[in-house]
């Protein structure tokens, strides 16, 4: 008895309660970081998405601020001068109508901006809803709703785009109307497959058990964490409606003249290369850019927003 | 296995239906009269007897049954172009250059595509890499529209060394193939890159290292064999995307095939060719799909045996 107290006492000597104010070494130093900033701070380790990320704000800004400064507007035409070559007035020279090219280029680079932008928005609230649907309900709404994306998916959107385009006639809204018909699919399938992951993790069945609505649920536990493959996928889907409007454009479907897009540009670019190949050099070099600068910044986002890519 | 295959069939004949239903119902929704401009001044008799030729007096559902009765039997109606010609004629004549056209850009892709992936993959994070997925990354944002008149215009008009346009001989196909085949390269790169990596990790990958085997049997025998598989599952997008190709690609150079039909029978407002090559090509199409599943359904077990897969 007496031994065991004496160990006792003992011990308490050895192990001495310490003071926190000692305990340096376990203060947390650096800032913790959410999520976003730990994206965001391999985002920046990457130079090729940052590349993309600069080059896309230059042109996104160019394409805003152009058109108001210039001095020429996209419309106006100057026979004299047709098909000039760049020069000091001129900087991307002019087309068969003496339009300023230049000012033409930034407008265009905004009506296809502006096109990949809403089929992107339109892509995405479809896509959320179906997916999020689909995933959230499962068993036989699932598969039906499953089953319908197989079909939709193995149609070859340019195609029904192109009748659709001849019946309604052409326009900004038909060609975002013609990409939004199929273009919702790889989202609605991608958002499907990071819920069906996501309900089945413990915070989820924490919400439902303090009796939050199916809707609640979707709204504010799964597209929050599914978000940051959503935005990849966005950095996918501008660029592909983008391209959608040129190719259309290409077979006379696109944005009709005085207006410009890229499309229609390139298209008309592409008639005259043998005479005039500034025509279609200027247009290439921005259309190539905004593809490139998405796609880099796509695949730089991917890598950045998957946890599991962490090195 | 056979259940299987009979589900993918059955989406297959849903999603040809869908198709050609949906043609049928813009076609029937086009702006203007059946019979052109000025109709009104037809006399009543004559209109009535050519409303009566083309069908076109009888009730909505039993043209629709016509039109699917005929697309079943491979009739897909006149040309209004051509109207000596039907649809069916012209894709007999005009397809065999769209196809070798289209399977050469496939070889080249197959051939560039893979090597830049397995390149890439084996120096991953090093030079050979980033060059690499450059190359790919270009491939996606020069679409064949912009990079056909720059190749037509710099290779064929400038330096001479190709001819830049039209179909006559094996020189005359060089230009267009690359200009068609450079998408899909960038789509097979990037694919073969992630399949490569995500196999040289795997545990056989050290297992065959441990025994020593050289890398050249490693990669060739290991990787390789195994990485190719889920690039079957995109033969489906890759032939999407050398179709719509070869609507432009075409144009661009000349080329007499299927593809520069379309384009002119959509300047020409050809209501007919225009549906009739839909479903043509959309009937193409589908069955790629359904063979690439099935095909994917033998090689690969996982998708047999679980619920059907994606």
């Amino acid at each position: 008895m007496m031994q065991t107290t004496s160990q006792t006492t003992e011990n308490n000597n050895k192990f001495a309660p310490v003071s926190s104010a000692n305990l340096t070494s376990e203060r947390i130093v650096r800032p913790s970081l959410n999520y976003w900033q730990d994206a965001w701070r391999r985002l920046k380790k990457n130079r090729l998405a940052m590349a993309g990320l600069i080059i896309l704000v230059v042109l996104i800004v160019l394409s805003v601020v152009v058109p108001f400064i210039s001095s020429y507007d996209y419309q106006t035409q100057d026979l004299k001068i047709k098909n000039a070559s760049p020069s000091g007035a001129h900087w991307f020279g002019t087309d068969d109508f003496g339009r300023d090219l230049w000012t033409r280029v930034w407008w265009g680079t905004r009506i296809s901006l502006f096109i990949g932008i809403v089929a992107a928005l339109i892509d995405l609230i479809i896509g959320v809803i179906y997916g999020g649907i689909s995933a959230y309900y499962g068993g036989k709404v699932d598969e039906v709703m499953q089953r319908t994306i197989e079909i939709v998916y193995s149609i070859p959107y340019l195609l029904i785009a192109i009748l659709l385009i001849m019946v309604i006639g052409p326009g900004i809204p038909t060609i975002i109307l013609a990409y939004s018909i199929t273009g919702w699919v790889p989202m609605a399938r991608l958002v499907r497959g990071q819920m069906l992951t996501l309900k089945e993790q413990e915070f989820v069945l924490a919400s439902r058990t303090l009796g939050a609505s199916p809707m609640r649920i979707i709204m504010r536990s799964l597209i929050p964490n599914a978000l940051g493959i959503i935005i990849v996928q966005i950095t996918f889907v501008v660029p592909t409606a983008i391209f959608t409007e040129a190719f259309l454009s290409f077979i006379g479907l696109g944005i009709k003249p005085p207006l410009a897009s890229l499309g229609n540009l390139l298209s008309d670019g592409a008639n005259y290369i043998r005479l005039y190949p500034h025509r279609l050099i200027f247009p290439t070099i921005i259309f190539s850019l905004i593809l490139l600068s998405f796609n880099l910044l796509g695949d730089g986002l991917r890598d950045a927003l998957d946890p599991k890519m962490r090195k | 296995m056979v259940k299987f295959i009979l589900r993918r069939l059955l989406y297959a004949l849903i999603t040809l239906w869908l198709i050609a239903t949906f043609t049928f119902v813009l076609m029937k929704n086009l702006p203007g009269d059946p019979l052109g401009e000025g109709s009104e001044k037809i006399p009543k008799e004559t209109k009535a007897m050519l409303l009566k030729q083309y069908g076109l007096d009888k009730p909505l559902w039993e043209q629709y049954l016509t039109f699917m009765n005929n697309v079943i039997h491979g009739d897909l109606g006149a040309s209004f172009q051509f109207p000596a010609h039907t649809v069916t004629d012209i894709i007999k004549q005009a397809f065999p250059s769209s196809l070798q056209l289209g399977l050469i850009s496939i070889a080249i892709a197959i051939v560039v595509g893979l090597s830049l992936g397995i390149i890439a993959a084996l120096k991953h994070n090093k030079a050979g890499d980033y060059t690499a997925m450059f190359i790919a990354v270009l491939g996606v944002s020069i679409p064949s529209f912009v990079l056909g008149p720059l190749l037509s215009y710099y290779v064929g008009v400038k330096w001479g060394i190709l001819p830049a346009g039209l179909w006559k001989g094996p020189s005359y196909k060089i230009l267009p193939a690359i200009a068609l085949s450079f998408g899909t390269i960038a789509i097979l790169a990037r694919l073969m890159r992630t399949s490569m990596l995500d196999v040289l990790n795997q545990d056989y990958i050290k297992t065959a290292k441990a025994k020593g085997l050289n890398s050249i049997t490693i990669v060739v025998k290991h990787t390789i064999r195994n990485a190719i598989l889920p690039v079957i599952t995109i033969i489906g997008p890759i032939f999407v995307n050398v179709i719509t190709g070869t609507l432009v690609v075409e144009q661009i150079f000349s080329v007499p095939g299927l593809g520069k039909h379309f384009v002119t029978s959509v300047y020409s407002n050809d209501y007919t060719m225009i549906s009739g090559l839909t479903i043509f090509y959309s009937s193409i199409l589908i069955l790629v799909i359904f063979i690439t599943d099935v095909l994917y359904g033998f090689i690969d077990p996982r998708i047999r045996l679980g619920k059907g897969g994606k």
